[in-house]
């Protein structure tokens, strides 16, 4: 009947090259790592930048700080748990608290489109305000600029932070061994979801929260209770997957992960299955990974958990030897996978 | 979660597997028709459960896969008109076309836009009635009545500027070519549970019949899967052709009528070209001749597009179920999600995607 017996196959042309940038560079998955790889570490290369963490740690004086800057787009400005504001101060306290600062004082710079309202800049202030004061942190200086309508997307926020590292560990990506264990400290997908339902408009009858929350305290509170963490990260955009390979490829480690121990509440693991998402690539904002040496486990899980931004915290894999840092996760079925980063975005799937 | 947790548990999975060993007395070869099926089995690692005289290989079931070059050259040429807003399916926008692909001709400033339904795209219509929206209407007999839906939708509320660019294609007359494609070593089926949903599977049953295989209906979850291959593997064992029902919770003979209603109202059945496969004869949808307003092929005239599709990798064996992806040597090298020589790289429902994705490109790594 078909016409395919005597086929010749073909197959599309790869397109490996672009001249502009793409959405997936901004991803946090391969095309981001990549992208960093070829445009900006060549042209600013030192001993900082080149660990790739969150921050940098630097010694000056007799003092080391903690230093970051993060630049927020999100859309909607405003959602369920939050909005741009609360995750301006948050994302930067969290990039300093994952190398067991204290974060101490922010820089925030606004870029506004004309014809922004201004009743929802107050929102965004006012929820900056709150947030750096739960945080504890002063914000102190800033800039404003404000650009022609239609050249930006209501409000972009840039804040910078500095922080203090009273302790001596060296907390980095590249700093994971064999045994250690992997925690992570809550529920997964919360923020990433949110975002996705309030965009796709979804009417859910559990309302899907973002986790949006400071983690410096949960961090301290480990160090203080004698955890020996080697790395840390909080597992922003790209989700659990992404900040997890981050951490094997610096560390020249595999993981082994057991999927029956990552939490994913049920309306968070509806709306991805609805949606055709892999909770392990979704954000969070208010979520810790931390990969700590085997005999410090129950002392970290047992102070994470006295406080409520830890209080799910749980042990859900152990580093292996592996130089080709390959991330595995052990199905609840009784499969096994490889959790690799993706490329770009997450695309929904079509059925 | 009710549907999801039974369907996925671990002492279920366990039992059955037993059961496939305890059935198994020689090698069989089995074919998952549906790309949703393939995803599945490569995201819980259910190939990895089968006794390794089970194997599966992986059908031509992902829309995306096979939606060919022609259609997705045109639906650039259009993307690329300045008036035009062009939406699909998330997963299409990273297909490549003779020279380029959605997401990059959206970086070029063309007006590109994720809908997770069309009726979504015939909002965006009445929305913006200055632009033209067009819909890419891609998919098997699944995506086939919400499709129809949005044509019939646009007409009764008379949306002037909202239209499709249609490239449907159905799932018997693929599972035929598979058959019939020389060298085929494709013995049982587990066949594509939600098209059964929606047309039932009396067209099976005739399949089964003249090819003289065992097709069982099968869902999504991987125990669904792990039940299928193991009814499968019974009617193979005993002899027996014919059709079992294994997605019973959702599938009937019958399938939905309504739906079937809906799409014959607004296509008809045409010759479709498959990307990597080739022209199959009465294998696709397009729009019906009382609808031909509503075709975007029509309102914007591409159809003298030349496509260059270099033969570089085995999608198409691959997609016939002839190849697995690691028998490519550009798999993983060359050939990864990020940078796709083939359509099976692309989308998450490929073969080769699910694969890299879900990490069946080493071997050694089973040791673990």
């Amino acid at each position: 009947m078909s016409e395919a017996s005597g086929f010749a196959l073909s197959c599309p042309l790869p397109i490996t090259t672009t001249d502009r940038v793409l959405l997936g560079h901004g991803s946090g998955g391969r095309m981001t790592a990549d992208f960093i790889a070829r445009y900006f570490l060549p042209a600013f290369r030192n001993s900082y930048l080149d660990r790739l963490d969150d921050q940098a740690v630097l010694s000056i004086a007799s003092a080391r700080l903690a230093f970051t800057t993060d630049a927020h787009v999100v859309t909607p400005l405003f959602f369920p748990g939050g909005d741009i504001g609360m995750l301006a101060v948050n994302g930067t306290v969290n990039d300093l608290a994952m190398a067991g600062a204290r974060p101490l004082y922010l820089s925030a710079a606004f870029i506004l489109e004309e014809g922004f309202p201004l009743s929802q800049l107050e929102r965004i202030v006012e929820s900056m305000r709150v947030a750096a004061k739960a945080a504890g942190v002063l914000l102190v200086t800033g800039d404003t600029k404000v650009v022609d309508r239609g050249k930006a997307d209501g409000c972009f926020i840039t804040t910078s932070g500095v922080g203090v590292v009273a302790h001596d560990r060296d907390i980095t990506a590249a700093g994971a061994r064999p045994g250690d264990r992997v925690i992570l400290s809550g529920a997964i997908a919360e923020h990433g979801t949110a975002i996705m339902a309030a965009r796709a408009e979804l009417d859910v009858e559990t309302p899907i929260v973002s986790d949006s929350a400071p983690l410096h305290e949960l961090v301290l509170a480990v160090l203080d209770a004698g955890g020996e963490i080697r790395c840390l990260r909080d597992p922003t955009r790209g989700g659990v997957a992404t900040a997890l390979n981050e951490i094997a490829r610096q560390s020249r480690m595999g993981m082994v992960l057991d999927e029956e121990q990552v939490l994913v509440r049920e309306p968070v693991r509806g709306i991805c299955e609805l949606l055709g998402f892999d909770p392990l690539y979704v954000a969070n904002e208010g979520k810790l990974l931390a990969i700590v040496e085997p005999g410090t486990t129950d002392a970290t899980l047992a102070a994470m958990r006295r406080r409520p931004e830890g209080r799910d915290a749980r042990v859900i894999g152990e580093v292996v030897d592996d130089p080709e840092a390959l991330v595995v996760l052990k199905t609840r079925v009784g499969g096994r996978r490889i959790v690799d980063m993706l490329p770009g975005d997450q695309l929904p799937r079509i059925c | 979660m009710k549907y999801l947790d039974e369907y996925r548990d671990g002492q279920v999975a366990a039992k059955i597997r037993a059961e496939i060993e305890r059935t198994v007395t020689r090698p069989w070869t089995l074919m998952e028709i549906c790309g949703g099926q393939t995803h599945s089995i490569v995201k819980h690692g259910v190939d990895r459960m089968l006794p390794p005289s089970v194997e599966l290989v992986h059908g031509p079931g992902c829309p995306v896969c096979v939606t060919p070059l022609e259609q997705i050259d045109k639906a650039h040429a259009i993307a690329r008109q300045p008036n035009v807003t062009f939406t699909s399916f998330g997963d299409m926008l990273r297909v490549p076309g003779s020279h380029t692909d959605l997401l990059r001709l959206k970086s070029q400033g063309a007006d590109v836009r994720i809908v997770y339904a069309p009726l979504d795209a015939v909002r965006l219509a009445q929305e913006h009635p200055g632009r033209e929206v067009v819909f890419f209407a891609i998919g098997f007999e699944t995506t086939a009545p919400a499709n129809a839906l949005a044509v019939t939708r646009a007409a009764a509320l008379g949306v002037k500027n909202f239209s499709m660019l249609v490239s449907h294609v159905l799932v018997p007359p693929a599972i035929a070519a598979v058959l019939e494609a020389p060298g085929n070593r494709v013995q049982g089926f587990l066949g594509p549970g939600h098209v059964c949903t929606v047309v039932g599977y009396r067209d099976y049953e005739r399949l089964a019949d003249r090819y003289r295989v065992p097709i069982v209906i099968t869902g999504f979850e991987p125990v669904d899967i792990l039940d299928g291959v193991l009814r499968t593997v019974r009617l193979l064992e005993s002899g027996k052709v014919g059709v079992e029902n294994q997605y019973s919770r959702v599938v009937s003979r019958e399938g939905n009528p309504a739906a079937q209603r809906l799409v014959a109202s607004a296509f008809e059945v045409c010759d479709r070209k498959w990307r990597g496969i080739g022209t199959i004869p009465r294998s696709g949808l397009r729009l019906r001749p009382e609808h031909e307003g509503y075709d975007a092929e029509r309102r914007f005239a591409v159809d003298t597009l030349e496509t260059a599709e270099p033969s570089v990798c085995i999608s198409g064996e691959i997609l016939r179920g002839l190849k697995k992806p690691h028998d490519c040597p550009a798999f993983g090298e060359a050939c990864t999600p990020a940078h796709p020589l083939g359509a099976t790289m692309v989308s998450a429902e490929g073969a080769c995607a699910a694969y890299f994705a879900y990490g069946r490109r080493r071997t050694q790594e089973m040791s673990r």
